[in-house]
């Protein structure tokens, strides 16, 4: 499987974190997104005419959406992912997926222009951010009541590898995510996963240190 | 009269990127417009032309009379070297901070984790500091770091041998060991547009011996360094840079940025600095 790849991309991060959780082969492609627009130029439309990462192309398969490619390298690689074969952890991990481009279409936009000066209605994307992370906050809360500490279930899935980037990423378009406990457990939970892997912005949890002995007390 | 602040050159756009259109931006508080006119970039002030020049990769200006010509950068005519404009980051943060985050070692390890340094090699040894009156720089020498991945073309951890050099008080320039030519040093720089106080926008630049690497990768792996920076950068307390001692605490491994502080204040360099501890 070919990713075609922008390293501080959340949406192409989504695809590299789930490879790494399910131990699918990934070859990257890195596409000059910035400052070369490499997204924009006629050979990259011609695999997505779109002109969007992340594509993700296997053999004669492409695909172009972060929702479709997550559900295809799980499917593959680690079916656990896509969720218990039941119709409301099914129907929860779509919502999610579905989530996921809100997230991208607010707050991936409200960072894209903070950081890199792409243009943005940046009034709106913060707003409509803010929106958004005020849902996720609120799921997290009923996840928790029901006893569950992920957005599905008991367990992680697509949902959460969604959803999890833009809502730790959201500061660096100038969202605060201060007024979100539930958000910030939720990140937690999902950064101590074994296999988690990072990227620019997104930092590992710090290991603790060991307990103390009788001899260093 | 000279103004040490409005009389430097600043960076405030890539070259490369002027054909794509007119870039409207800030410097020093001030609306300039970079243009491209008869094939060579030009800037202007509500109307004024500025004095410029093409350099380095990038478009330089000044809003006063710079008394002295843009800093050398002897390598970056050497044959045989990659130069990569890796492309502004925008920072909410004191230029002079960007500075001095490019300028330290010590958090390596714990932002740059398993790339730049890794615990638990965190100590900085004993390095040379200087400001060198002859050319009027701060320059950072036998700087000595153990890095798992110190460039896109090192193989595994190694030992790695830096010099920092401050030729104007937004831009640095580091020299750092070349894993492919070892004898030759690769330069990688941060170029620092002021637009206000408080924000920045930042244009890494790079020398490079390396004819194996995509330039994507290179590019991204810039990059990556960068934006593992940019959220403790917009962070830090208070924002203002203290050229004074008094509010915070240096240790030895801090010693570039100490030279560094003091420099600009004998240059009365204080764009982006606070003078007296809050």
């Amino acid at each position: 499987m070919i990713l075609y790849d922008y390293i501080l991309s959340p949406d192409c991060y989504k695809v590299r974190l789930l490879a790494s959780f399910v131990g699918a082969p990934l070859e990257l492609r890195a596409v000059d997104f910035h400052p070369g627009g490499e997204h924009r130029s006629a050979p990259f439309l011609r695999i997505n005419p779109a002109g969007t990462i992340p594509v993700l192309q296997d053999s004669d398969l492409i695909l172009t959406e972060s929702a479709s490619i997550l559900t295809y390298v799980a499917a593959a690689h680690g079916p656990d992912w896509l969720g218990d074969d039941t119709p409301i952890m099914r129907g929860r991990v779509a919502q999610w997926l579905a989530f996921g481009h809100r997230l991208s279409a607010s707050i991936g936009k409200a960072r894209t222009h903070d950081m890199l000066q792409k243009p943005a209605d940046i009034d709106a994307c913060r707003k409509s951010g803010v929106t958004a992370l005020r849902e996720l906050e609120a799921a997290l809360i009923e996840a928790h009541l029901r006893g569950d500490a992920f957005l599905a279930g008991h367990r992680p899935t697509l949902a959460d590898i969604a959803c999890f980037p833009h809502a730790m990423l959201a500061p660096d378009g100038g969202i605060s995510t201060d007024p979100y406990p539930a958000i910030r457990l939720w990140t937690r939970s999902l950064r101590a996963l074994p296999r988690f892997i990072e990227m620019p912005g997104i930092h590992r949890l710090h290991e603790l240190k060991p307990e103390p002995t009788g001899s260093s007390l | 009269m000279t103004d040490p602040i409005r009389d430097e050159w600043y960076p405030v756009a890539l070259v490369s990127q002027l054909p794509q259109g007119d870039r409207d931006t800030l410097l020093l508080g001030e609306p300039i417009r970079v243009t491209l006119q008869d094939g060579q970039p030009m800037v202007t002030a509500s109307g004024r032309v500025l004095r410029s020049q093409a350099r380095y990769g990038h478009v330089w200006t000044s809003l006063g009379s710079p008394t002295r010509p843009l800093f050398d950068i002897p390598e970056a005519d050497q044959p045989g070297r990659r130069l990569v404009d890796v492309g502004l980051v925008r920072v909410k943060c004191s230029p002079l901070r960007a500075v001095e985050n490019f300028l330290d070692i010590a958090h390596f390890p714990f932002v740059h984790t398993d790339i730049l340094g890794a615990e638990p090699h965190t100590e900085v040894g004993r390095y040379d500091v200087a400001i060198r009156d002859e050319v009027d720089e701060v320059w950072a020498t036998k700087v000595q770091f153990y890095q798992p991945q110190a460039a896109k073309s090192a193989a595994g951890g190694i030992t790695t041998e830096y010099m920092y050099r401050v030729p104007a008080p937004t831009v640095s320039v580091l020299y750092k060991t070349c894993p492919p030519r070892p004898g030759e040093w690769d330069v990688i720089t941060l170029f620092v547009q002021p637009l206000t106080e408080t924000l920045c926008e930042v244009w890494p630049w790079m020398a490079l011996f390396d004819d194996t690497t995509p330039l994507t990768d290179l590019i991204h792996f810039q990059q990556t360094i960068f934006l593992q920076d940019r959220s403790i950068l917009e962070n830090q307390q208070p924002s203002l840079l203290p050229l004074d001692p008094g509010l915070e605490i240096p240790t030895r491994a801090d010693l570039t940025s100490v030279a560094y502080r003091r420099w600009l204040k004998r240059r009365g360099y204080t764009y982006g600095a606070q003078l007296v501890a809050a």
